[in-house]
């Protein structure tokens, strides 16, 4: 790999690994059982400065923004590295937000330039948010049909300059990225993320879990996600290593990919991979009882065999079947976005399938701890990467505290909000709102939550705050989300859900009208945004002068209440 | 070529046989994240099957944000 200490941006980075690897592939874009697209170093180079020269040629210069609204494709990439030789700013956004939601974050970032796919742009271009974000100014969309109209938009391919773009040097300290954290219902988390803590991630993930020429990772979770930024592009390519795009990921062709392309690595959420577990189990439950036996007795062999370290090689030759239907050449999963349960990693390990868990946030520049498998510990979330200094603050008597953290990959603050960036940023030291504790291996454990959220397990970080809007105008005195675990807290990161609580008007009685509305309104969020229950309380919620639920305070009169009994469930 | 009652039908039929429902027991309302209990991961193999039956391909992305058998039917009529 790079030596990415001698390097001052991720464009340089890039740059340089685009040189270095020329004639090695770095691109493979599949879908469904068709090969779409393979590209070299070279050519990927090639592509990429044609964009270049062409936003050059519009004005877009340093520090300028643009952002991305893909799915996982080799014009993500393309565009991206375009944007970086050009010495602007990155702003990756989910395009599974709603229209509106990406205008918010659009307008919020102050985004110059906009690239996307015909099907988003189709709904963007339509919808009325256009109309707030004034601030882009250019509309790239790819794949639209040569005839479509693109309102305004133009078509991607044929955006090109002639001649050599210019490179523009950025430094360290510069910005490199806006990565939303979450935040578009109300107070938007944009994450400033500069180039050295891409650099400086990048060196302490790959010295764990190493990419080289040859290595292809099969990229899943959105790149918009700052896991498959940093492991399904900025690591393999200033590695060598090639990265697999699925245009479609319906499970069977998910499945296919790892034998069709012999995958080294790929990044899952919980979901994901829990999935993966039921279908593998289902396979084994299948067996003839006598085929059955076999198999326990060679995973029971596998498992002593491994107790210390993962032994690929011979895993691979005692659990054959399994391996080669992952392709044979797997050396990790990896999985990141949410809690997973240790009874699934603990499943893949025995099956001698590494998976490197691990625990981060997106203001922490991706990873805090992996775990590095010597020994494999399903209890807990690993140890801290190197560089990374992990703190556990105002410890209970059992260890457990909120988790702050100190490193050079730590963003610089949130975007246009002084006042959230001083409460979660405080000396240097990150806080997490995660509590847990580090035992006597070094190992961190989770064990809950301080802040008032949850993480689903497709790894989406959904904050009350956020999906009230839906509920605006509904016929009762005043109302109020939050996640059920900050009100009851739990010593648990899975199942978590989130409540509506409602104060109904004097005499107003929670009716088979009120539950329709509730329902209806619930049902217009996407659906791991929904509330889970409500719950009533039949008092006026404390507020500021201003009016603004005092949230702390109503959380601590709901915990008075029973869990059990006062969840109403939807 | 089929009617959309005819698709939405179609739909509901195919939903209820693969997640072993009585037949009859899905509307086309019918939110489906709810009514199946079933997770984003899930819907993807039911798009599959509903692939396989109308011989269409349904791009993720047409499918996006929706959660009701209605709007489902709604798009695979649009590719048929």
């Amino acid at each position: 790999m790079l030596d990415l200490s001698q390097y001052q941006s991720v464009g340089e980075a890039l740059r340089e690994a685009l040189e270095r690897f020329s004639t090695e592939v770095c691109l493979i874009e599949a879908d469904r059982e068709r090969e779409k697209d393979r590209l070299t170093f070279a050519e990927f180079k090639k592509r990429a400065l044609l964009l270049a020269k062409a936003l050059q040629e519009a004005g877009f210069s340093e520090g300028d923004r643009a952002s991305i609204i893909m799915t996982n494709q080799s014009k993500w990439l393309i565009s991206a590295y375009a944007t970086f030789f050009c010495g602007g700013v990155l702003v990756p956004l989910d395009y599974k937000l709603t229209p509106e939601e990406q205008w918010q974050l659009l307008k919020h970032s102050g985004a110059k330039l906009l690239i996307t796919e015909y099907p988003i742009w189709r709904q963007l271009s339509v919808s009325a948010g256009r109309n707030t974000a004034t601030n882009v100014k250019t509309v790239l969309v790819t794949e639209a049909p040569a005839t479509a109209d693109l309102a305004g938009a133009r078509h991607w391919e044929e955006f090109r300059g002639e001649g050599d773009p210019v490179f523009v040097p950025r430094k360290r300290s510069d910005t490199a990225s806006i990565v939303y954290s979450s935040g578009t219902g109300g107070r938007p988390k944009g994450c400033i993320m500069t180039h050295e803590n891409y650099l400086e991630q990048c060196v302490a993930l790959t010295s764990i879990y190493p990419f080289w020429p040859g290595v292809r990772y099969l990229s899943i979770l959105p790149t918009n996600h700052a896991i498959d930024f940093m492991v399904g592009f900025f690591g393999p390519f200033t590695c060598g290593a090639a990265v697999v795009h699925l245009r479609t990921l319906r499970p069977e062709y998910v499945r296919e990919a790892f034998p069709k392309y012999k995958i080294t690595y790929v990044s899952l959420v919980p979901l994901v991979l829990k999935n993966l577990q039921k279908g593998l189990q289902a396979r084994f439950d299948a067996l003839p009882p006598g085929k059955r036996k076999v198999f326990n007795a060679l995973v029971a062999i596998n498992k002593a065999l491994t107790k210390s370290r993962p032994r690929l090689g011979l895993s691979r030759l005692l659990l054959k079947q399994v391996h080669e239907a992952f392709g044979g050449e797997l050396l990790a999963i990896i999985v990141g976005g949410a809690f997973t349960e240790p009874q699934t990693l603990q499943f893949f390990y025995d099956l001698g399938i590494p998976v490197a868990n691990g625990y981060g946030l997106t203001e922490a520049g991706t990873a805090i701890t992996v775990n590095d498998l010597r020994p494999f510990r399903a209890d807990t979330v690993g140890k801290p990467l190197p560089g990374m200094e992990v703190r556990i603050l105002n410890p209970a008597p059992d260890g457990v505290g909120e988790v702050a953290v100190r490193s050079k990959t730590v963003m610089s603050g949130y975007l246009n909000d002084p006042e959230l960036t001083a409460e979660t940023i405080v000396d240097g030291w990150l806080m997490t709102g995660d509590l847990g504790k580090v035992d006597e291996t070094g190992h961190l454990q989770l064990s809950g939550r301080k802040k008032n959220m949850i993480v689903t397990e497709e790894g989406k970080n959904i904050y009350p705050e956020d999906i009230e809007r839906v509920f605006e105008s509904l016929p009762v005195k005043e109302f109020c989300v939050f996640a059920a675990n900050y009100i009851w807290p739990k010593r648990s990161m899975t199942g978590e859900q989130l409540v509506l609580v409602l104060h109904l008007d004097q005499g107003q009685k929670y009716n088979e009208q009120l539950l329709r509305d509730v329902t209806a309104r619930n049902q217009r969020l996407l659906n791991y945004k929904r509330v889970h229950g409500v719950v009533l309380l039949d008092e006026d919620f404390p507020r500021t002068a201003s009016l603004k639920i005092k949230r702390n305070e109503l959380a601590a009169r709901l915990a008075k209440l029973d869990s059990a009994a006062a969840i109403r469930p939807l | 070529m089929r009617t959309l009652e005819q698709t939405t039908q179609e739909v509901l039929d195919l939903a209820a046989k693969h997640f072993q429902l009585p037949s009859g027991s899905l509307a086309p309302e019918d939110d489906f994240f709810k009514k199946l209990g079933i997770d984003s991961l899930q819907t993807l193999e039911l798009l599959s099957r509903l692939e396989n039956h109308f011989a269409i391909e349904l791009p993720d992305y047409e499918v996006q944000g929706v959660s009701d058998f209605k709007t489902l039917a709604e798009r695979i009529q649009s590719r048929l």
